[in-house]
């Protein structure tokens, strides 16, 4: 079947549809929702690339999103580094943290991979909270005399939100591109049949490892805007084991392995939790109640949203991917 | 090097590492037998706590005894979640098993703070201490390694001659085998997954009668059985024994050399590095 155009056009609109209201309407409130929106999207959709085009479930993402916030928010903070040269090099940063590891960790499969994803957070988590340079355990701040070079504070936070909105426009378009590619075509045979594709001639472990390094390289930048806007960071808040679990469960929710899945995802996760914060009775249990969400999704419709359309629907196929 | 600090610092580390490896036991025996990591360990572990903290209150009754029946409960509790969550998923792709767990904790979770909140609490109750050597030893603790111990025979003895026991070996084995020749699998499952949670909620127990504890205690306690299954190998009861041993070994040396905070780095080196160089643990794990 003939793919259409519209697979990329519709996830390309929806990012657009989030990212330009706040800048239409220059209302701060619409900004801060947009941003945690998008911030949802590009990590899902950056975490989709190993986990649902390679088939390799990372409990690690967030160690990307961590380090590259740490690295860019020394090199601005402490060393007076320009801000894009710094989100720049958190990304990087990330990016050769996943090359480095990949080669070895994703030798290993299934339960025995995502547990070694979580040790690496775990061991990187650690190791933050003891070295110096990074302030150890109380982390580092920023000073405000910095946000000053970027025209104040409130400027700040509308310039990181144009970063936040390109980035993810970015990864909507690299993540369309990998699936429509030959690379992204050995991806999904890997998570079909690893041994079949490695008979095929797919280089298994080049394919693995690439798409490990792409798919660390945004969270790092993510991190970076984040952490330079937020003007301060610490182990606990750069490492939480459960923003990546979130990150899956957005993966899930909208479909894995597609390309708008992720982003709808994203969007449709961060909704309910808006949602239920701010309904009065489900409030206190608002935790309880997305899991009890989650595990009706994972038992009853494990292909997600996309997943569940494209097979129910086969017109579906032709424009969402 | 001060030889006395060394020794107090070593004996507490083992014989806390004995509780940690029962924690360990019951994650480890759940993924032997179904391949399900279990991401409710948790705060399995501190519902252990809770059950004994309100055992103790308001039941009113010795603290061992409330350990054992949170035990119990635990026994329950697990055959719950399996139904409720894990049934559906054997056999499915690890991330179907891992996020219907993950659901679970996340209720656990919810619910346990919306009702006990995340302010500490703990379990009045003291049994003196002795003293050997350099050391000065809480009673408690040798009690809770005791305790820990009795628990990992009792396993190995429930698992060697008794009639489920070797049902559970029979169906870890293999599972078409098993059902073959009429071993009823879904029940076997289920007491599995009953038994890891019963040794997560006694552990839990035991850890609640040394140090304070939150809803949100059992975290550290999970990540810590994940160090120690994959030292022990993944789906080797008793290598778990020994892995708990080992780490707390660990975790009473490394602060002789090292500044605290520095355990939880070498650890999950360690973790990282078992995984990648020998994944099967240091005793063998779960064959595939």
């Amino acid at each position: 079947m003939k793919r259409s155009l519209w697979t990329l056009i519709l996830p390309v609109l929806v990012v657009l549809a989030v990212g330009l209201y706040p800048l239409l309407t220059q209302q701060d409130v619409h900004r801060e929702t947009s941003f945690t929106l998008l911030r949802a999207v590009a990590l899902a959709a950056s975490l989709n690339i190993i986990l649902g085009f390679t088939g390799y479930v990372s409990f690690g993402h967030v160690v990307f999103y961590g380090l590259g916030g740490y690295v860019a928010f020394y090199l601005v903070a402490q060393k007076g580094w320009p801000f894009w040269s710094a989100v720049l090099m958190g990304g990087l940063a990330a990016a050769l943290l996943a090359f480095l590891i990949g080669a070895g960790i994703l030798r290993l499969r299934g339960a025995y991979f995502a547990l070694v994803t979580i040790g690496v957070n775990e061991a990187m988590k650690a190791f933050i909270y003891n070295f110096q340079p990074f302030g150890g355990p109380v982390g580092l701040t920023m000073n405000f005399a910095v946000y000053r070079a970027y025209g104040g504070p409130r400027a700040v936070l509308w310039m990181t939100y144009h970063w936040l909105f390109i980035v993810t426009l970015i990864v909507v378009v690299v993540s369309y591109w990998i699936r429509a590619s030959k690379f992204g075509l050995g991806l999904l045979s890997i998570r079909e049949d690893e041994d079949a594709a490695e008979v095929m001639g797919v280089r298994t472990s080049w394919f693995k490892t690439w798409a490990f390094t792409l798919s660390a390289f945004f969270p790092g930048l993510v991190g970076a805007i984040f952490f330079f806007r937020n003007a301060s960071i610490e182990p606990h808040d750069a490492f939480p084991l459960h923003v990546s679990i979130e990150s899956i469960v957005m993966v899930m929710l909208g479909g894995q392995g597609t390309v708008i899945g992720p982003i709808l995802g994203g969007i449709g996760y961060q909704w309910m939790r808006v949602f239920l914060l701010t309904n009065r009775l489900l409030k206190n249990i608002q935790l309880a109640v997305a899991g009890a969400l989650l595990l009706i999704i994972v038992l009853f419709i494990p292909a997600g949203l996309v997943g569940w359309l494209r097979r129910r629907l086969p017109a579906t196929r032709r424009v969402l991917l | 090097m001060d030889m006395g600090f060394l020794f107090a610092s070593l004996i507490d580390g083992l014989l806390l590492g004995f509780v940690f490896g029962v924690a360990a036991i019951g994650l480890t025996l759940i993924f032997g037998v179904m391949e399900v990591i279990n991401l409710a360990h948790g705060p399995v572990i501190a519902l252990g706590m809770f059950g004994l903290y309100f055992a103790t209150t308001l039941l009113g009754v010795h603290p061992y005894m409330g350990t054992l029946l949170t035990a119990a409960g635990g026994l329950l509790l697990g055959i719950l979640i399996y139904a409720i969550a894990v049934h559906r998923v054997i056999g499915a792709p690890h991330l179907s098993s891992l996020l219907a767990t993950y659901s679970i904790n996340m209720m656990i979770i919810g619910v346990g703070t919306a009702l006990l909140t995340t302010s500490p609490r703990n379990i009045e109750f003291s049994l003196g201490s002795v003293t050997l050597g350099a050391a000065t030893i809480p009673v408690t603790r040798i009690v809770a390694a005791l305790a820990s111990l009795l628990a990992a025979v009792a396993l190995y003895l429930f698992m060697q001659y008794t009639r489920w026991g070797k049902f559970i070996r029979a169906v870890t084995d293999n599972r078409d085998a098993a059902e073959l020749v009429g071993i009823p699998s879904t029940k076997v499952l289920a007491l599995s997954f009953g038994l890891g949670t019963m040794l997560a909620a006694f552990s839990g127990a035991l850890i609640a009668t040394l140090f304070p504890f939150t809803i949100l205690e059992g975290g550290k306690y999970e990540l810590k059985s994940f160090v120690i299954s994959v030292l022990g190998g993944l789906g080797n009861p008793m290598g778990a024994l020994i892995g708990g041993i080992i780490i707390g070994l660990i975790e009473g040396l490394v602060p002789v050399f090292l500044p605290t905070t520095w355990v939880l780095v070498v650890e999950f080196v360690l973790f990282v590095l078992i995984l990648l160089i020998r994944p099967t643990g240091l005793f063998g794990g779960r064959a595939h």
